[in-house]
Parts: structure tokens; sequence; C-alpha cells
């Protein structure tokens, strides 16, 4: 009996020791890394709209710090140490730039919880979540090719990584459907945000003759052209309608709430585990904004299209894919491509005139 | 409108900005002032001349507040520099830090608020002239501001005794000080104007190239401003040469983009800072024979002996 009680608490004793994090807590500190200012009405203003949610939720339970404007790289490293010293429990960071300073940081300080937006390193108190953006990316080119008179559509991208690249074949693919011989102008500004050169980027692409605008990046720049030239756009991370009421024909909208809520409920609990989150449609990570700006077919056509992606009927990778070079990519995923290759996505598909920025 | 047409209406607009806040700069730096926080008096001259333009529903007004707003955080930089003699280039990174902060807070209850874009001159028949006329006679208030005052600046700095005696001060403090010209006071001139120019740069964005406010919008223009002023040889005519030039890479390279010629983008988008490298270093090469050098006092403490 004697023996079996010390099993039993040297048992616990190395449960407690390993599972750090398996103590439930009454209050936690949760700090956030911004990579714009929240008030950039795109990808940083919708994690602070997630933040507040959380602490609307969770009222005194969390303690929340922001620190914004924190750009990628050796920067973040130091911004990220300083939430971590200053006694903050879970840290999100919230652009694929803060991946490996992340690492860096999460390993120094092994008991804190780290949660990275957009990557895909873990570690053992690093977690990584994102959302399926190539599937709200799919709708939109579906609605294009169908608004496009031109039969040219222009794509104001960020920087040539796996998310961008996937948005853009995701984008055509989803107009080849509707209009096999779709044309996309794409224009990389390499920034995530200076509404100035998102501005530029839009008129080139309007003097070109593109009259449906994409973009990914954040501030709604592209959209004011869109409206002046009297063409269409997409609002990007949150619903900017107010910035092209009649221009705007649905938005990509990041809703991260739901998930910051729950992470942070999982660390009260002292459950909370590393683990790779990528949510699309179907689990309200990614919402679409009311389809406006179009016909009743074409928002028709719109909706079906997002109803058969929740429902798994339709999956904008769906094999074959069909590469730049004519050729079928490999199926790894059976029916579709699988999450490796459309996260790490490096190649163009079949319809696309151009090259990736040093890329094959 | 023509694809041509539309390209250099476009590189206006990319260059007014730099233009604007690169004039100010010249002036400062002509008085033997450095004063790195041009990105911090833009965006406040951004944030403020927004809120000011809400506010009134005016363009004009909306601008004079930017104007006022550049020419406040450079009073606290003379303050700081020509009344306490701190280092000029702290200080003027201070000010670029505290601009961008206050400019934050100052526009946090004008995000996603909407104004009308300054008006763009119309002229009958003028305005109507094809492939010149909106070129010339169709653009807004700002873009002609910015000719209008580096014309002004030659004609300050090489037509007038007070540009003598501005250079006079820049090149040679002790020795200005010496004939009796008040050093502090010209120089507090110089770099309130400066903060002026770099206000009405800011303001230029938010009320007439993108018509609405988000923080850090100026995205790093004053940095490229401070560059041009270094790039012209502190000339005038150079200025504009080269804020055109800048616009104009940055332009061309998109269109390149969106027309599909095959260039790597990261190369496309470094053309700006690279085209400004290179003639750079043709200019330094040519120095000798045509060029002016910097002004010898530049970025040196003064304190008068009483």
């Amino acid at each position: 009996m004697k023996k079996l009680l010390m099993t039993a608490a040297a048992a616990a004793l190395t449960l407690a020791a390993t599972a750090f994090n398996a103590t439930a807590a009454d209050k936690i500190k949760v700090g956030f890394i911004y990579l714009g200012p929240v008030g950039d009405l795109g990808w940083t203003y919708m994690h602070e709209v997630g933040r507040q949610m959380m602490v609307k939720e969770l009222g005194d339970k969390v303690e929340t710090t922001y620190l914004e404007n924190v750009n990628e790289g050796p920067d973040s490293e130091r911004s990220i140490v300083q939430l971590a010293r200053t006694g903050h429990d879970l840290i999100f960071t919230t652009s694929f730039g803060y991946m490996d300073p992340t690492l860096k940081v999460a390993k120094q300080f092994p008991k804190i919880k780290f949660e990275h937006a957009t990557g895909f390193k873990n570690a053992p108190n690093m977690g990584t979540y994102s959302g399926r953006f190539y599937e709200g990316r799919y709708i939109q080119g579906v609605i294009a090719g169908k608004m496009s008179k031109t039969g040219t559509l222009g794509y104001i991208a960020s920087f040539p990584i796996p998310e961008v690249i996937s948005g853009i074949n995701a984008t055509i693919l989803g107009a080849q459907t509707v209009n096999p011989n779709i044309k996309l102008k794409i224009i990389w500004v390499n920034t995530w945000f200076d509404p100035g050169k998102e501005a530029d980027a839009a008129k080139a692409l309007a003097d070109q003759g593109v009259d449906v605008i994409m973009q990914h990046t954040d501030s709604p720049a592209a959209m004011q052209v869109a409206a002046q030239r009297g063409i269409y756009a997409f609002g990007q991370d949150s619903d900017m309608i107010k910035f092209g009421p009649k221009t705007q024909l649905t938005a990509i909208i990041n809703n991260w709430g739901p998930y910051y809520v729950k992470q942070a409920k999982a660390a009260l609990a002292g459950t909370w585990k590393a683990e790779d989150t990528w949510d699309g449609l179907k689990e309200k990570m990614v919402l679409m904004a009311p389809y406006t700006n179009m016909p009743d077919d074409v928002k028709a056509l719109a909706e079906k299209t997002e109803a058969a992606i929740i429902a798994g009927e339709l999956h904008p990778f769906k094999c074959p894919v069909i590469g730049q070079d004519g050729k079928a990519v490999e199926c790894k995923g059976g029916k579709n491509l699988d999450a490796g290759q459309i996260l790490g996505m490096n190649f163009y598909v079949k319809g696309i005139d151009d090259k990736i920025p040093g890329g094959k | 409108m023509g694809l041509v047409e539309a390209i250099i209406i476009s590189i206006i607009a990319a260059s007014t900005p730099l233009l604007l806040a690169a004039a100010g700069e010249l002036i400062v730096e002509r008085s033997g002032v450095l004063n790195l926080g041009v990105e911090g008096m833009m965006i406040m001259g951004a944030a403020c001349g927004f809120a000011g333009a809400w506010l009134t529903g005016s363009t004009f007004i909306g601008a004079l507040f930017g104007i006022a707003a550049g020419m406040a955080l450079s009073f606290v930089f003379a303050v700081l520099t020509l009344g306490l003699a701190v280092n000029q280039v702290a200080a003027g990174l201070a000010l670029t830090i505290l601009g961008v902060g206050l400019s934050g807070l100052i526009g946090a209850g004008f995000v996603g608020e909407k104004i009308v874009p300054a008006p763009q001159l119309y002229l009958p028949v003028l305005t109507g002239i094809p492939l010149i006329g909106r070129i010339l006679f169709g653009q807004d208030g700002f873009v002609y501001v910015s000719i209008a005052l580096v014309v002004g600046i030659w004609w300050f700095l090489y037509r007038t005794r007070g540009g003598l005696i501005l250079r006079a001060v820049g090149d040679s403090h002790t020795s200005a000080h010496a004939l009796g010209y008040p050093v502090l006071k010209i120089r507090l001139l110089a770099v309130l104007f400066g903060g002026g120019c770099a206000g009405l740069a800011g303001a230029f964005l938010p009320l007439a190239y993108t018509p609405f406010f988000i923080p850090g919008m100026t995205a790093g223009r004053g940095w490229i401003a401070l560059a041009l002023v270094v790039f012209s040889s502190w000339l005038p005519g150079r200025l504009v040469a080269g804020a055109y030039l800048f616009g104009a890479v940055s332009i061309l390279q998109l269109h390149a983009q969106a027309f599909g010629l095959g260039i790597p983008s990261q190369l496309m988008t470094a053309m700006p800072y690279l085209a400004t490298v290179i003639v750079l270093v043709i200019i330094s090469r040519a120095r000798g024979a045509a060029g002016s050098v910097a002004p010898a006092s530049l970025g040196i403490v003064f304190v008068p002996d009483r």
C-alpha cells in the first residue's frame, strides 16, 4: 500500500514537473504583438477586435497587453522578450515574420505559452494558428470572373510567401470556373502596409484596363481608388464597405476572437496545448462580408460556392491542380492538395501569365 | 485619358509629398541645422491635417492644421537643439518617435472617418487640352504649392539678402555671429519653416492622396525626403529632379509589373533607392566641377558667447 502511494506521489510529481501548464489559474496575463497600428482597419485591427472580444468574454480573468507597430525580424524578438519578462502567461505573435523570433523566445521561456499566427514552426510551448483565407479568395475569384467586363483582374500582392501565392492561385482557379480565359495582372508591392503605395498599385492596375481589384495588403487605399475609377474591389481582413459603398463586392473577414477566447480559457483551465490550428469558413475563422453590388445570379452563385466549401463538397485545390508548365501537380492529399502543399505553395497554376518573384 | 497621361499624373502625385517635405528640410539644413524628425513632423501633419479637414469640411483649413502641427513639433526640436544645445541627431530621432506616437493618439478618433478629397483644379478649355491639359491644369492645390515653394526657395536663397545671410549662418555660424547676425533666431525661423513644410507634406497624404487617416500612413516618406536633400547636394533645382525621379521610378516599376515584364519585384521595389544611390555617386564624382557641398556648420551645435 505504502509502495503504491509512493508510486502515485512520484507519478504526480513527474506529471506536475513535465506538464507545466496542467495547473489551473484564476487569472492570466495575455500579450499580443502587432505588425501594424491597431487602427489600420485591416490585419492588425482584426487581431485587436479579437483581443477585445477576449477581454469582454473573460472579464477580469485576463489582463491583456499589446505592442503595435512591431517590425518583423530582430525588433520583434526584443518585443516578445519584453512581454515574456513582464509576466505574461500567453503571448500571441500575429505576423508571419515573427515566426523565428517567437520560436527563439519560446525556447528561452519554456513556461510561457506562445501562439504564432500564419507560421509553420512549432515547439512544446508554441502553437500556430491561421485561417484558410484561400477559401474566401476562391469565392472572390468566382465573383470577379462573373463581374469583369474586360476579362482582366488585378491583384495587389505583398510578399511572395505561400499564403499570398495560394491566395492568388485560389483566386484564378475560382475565376476560371466561370471564365476559362480570365487574365490576372499581379503587382508585388513588397510591403504589408503603405496606403500610398497600395493606392499607386491600384491606379496602375486600373490604368492598364483592370476592372476588378483584389489585394493582399492591409489598408483600404485600393478600395478607394477603385471607387474613384468606378471599378470593383474586395475588402481585405475586415469589411471595408464604407470606403466603397458601390465598389465592394464582398470582403474576407478575419475572425480571430472566438479562437483567442478559446485559447485563453484553455490556459486558465490548464488544458492549453501547443497545437496547429488552421480553420476556414466552416469553423468561422474566415467570414465573408455581405455580397453587394452584384446581380442576383452572381450573388446566388457566390452563396452556393460558399455553402459548398463549408459542406466540404468543394475544395479550391481539388485535384488535378494544373501547374504553369501544364502538368498536374502531385496530389498528396488524395482528392485535394494536402495541407503541407497549400501551406508551402511556391508555384503558380495554369492561367497565370507571370512569374513568382525570385521563384522558378 | 491615355496611359502615358495617367502615368505622369500618378508620378506627380507620388512625388509631391517628397518634394514638399524635402524643400522645407533643405532650408533647415542650409541654416546649419540637421533635423532628422521629418517623418515625425509629417505624420503629425497627416493626423492634424485630417482632423482639421474633418472638423471643418475644408481641405484648406486641414492643410493649415497640418502646417501648424509640423511647426509645433519643430518648435519642440528648436527648443531642444537651439535653446538647450542638445545633439541634433538624437533630438531629431526622438522627434520622429514622439510624432509617430502622438499622431496615433490624435488620429485614433478619426480612423475610418471619411472626408471629401482635395478638389482638383479645373480650367475650362485649358484642362481639356489633350495630353498636357490634365497634367498642367488639372492637379490639386498641393502640387502647385510644391512647385511654387521650390521656386520661392531658389529665389530666396540666391536672389535675396535674407538668403545670403541664411547660407552664411549655415556655412559658418561663428563668422555670422561675429558679424552681428542673430544665428539662433535665423535657425529658429528655418526650423519652423521646415516643420511647416513637413506638416503640409504629411497633410497631403490624407487630404488628397488617399483620403482617409490611418496611423503610420506616411510609411517612411520622411526618410526619403531627408535622403533627397543630400541627393540634391542642397540645391533646389536638383531637389525637384530628385523628387520626380524617385516618384517616376516608383510608379513605373508598378506599371512594369502589371505589364508582366518578368523582372523580380524585389529588384523593382529597390529601383528608386538604387537610382538614388547611383545618382548620388555620379553627383559626388562631378562635385569638383559643378556641385555644392553640405553647409559647413551642418549638425554642429552653436552656443553664442554672451
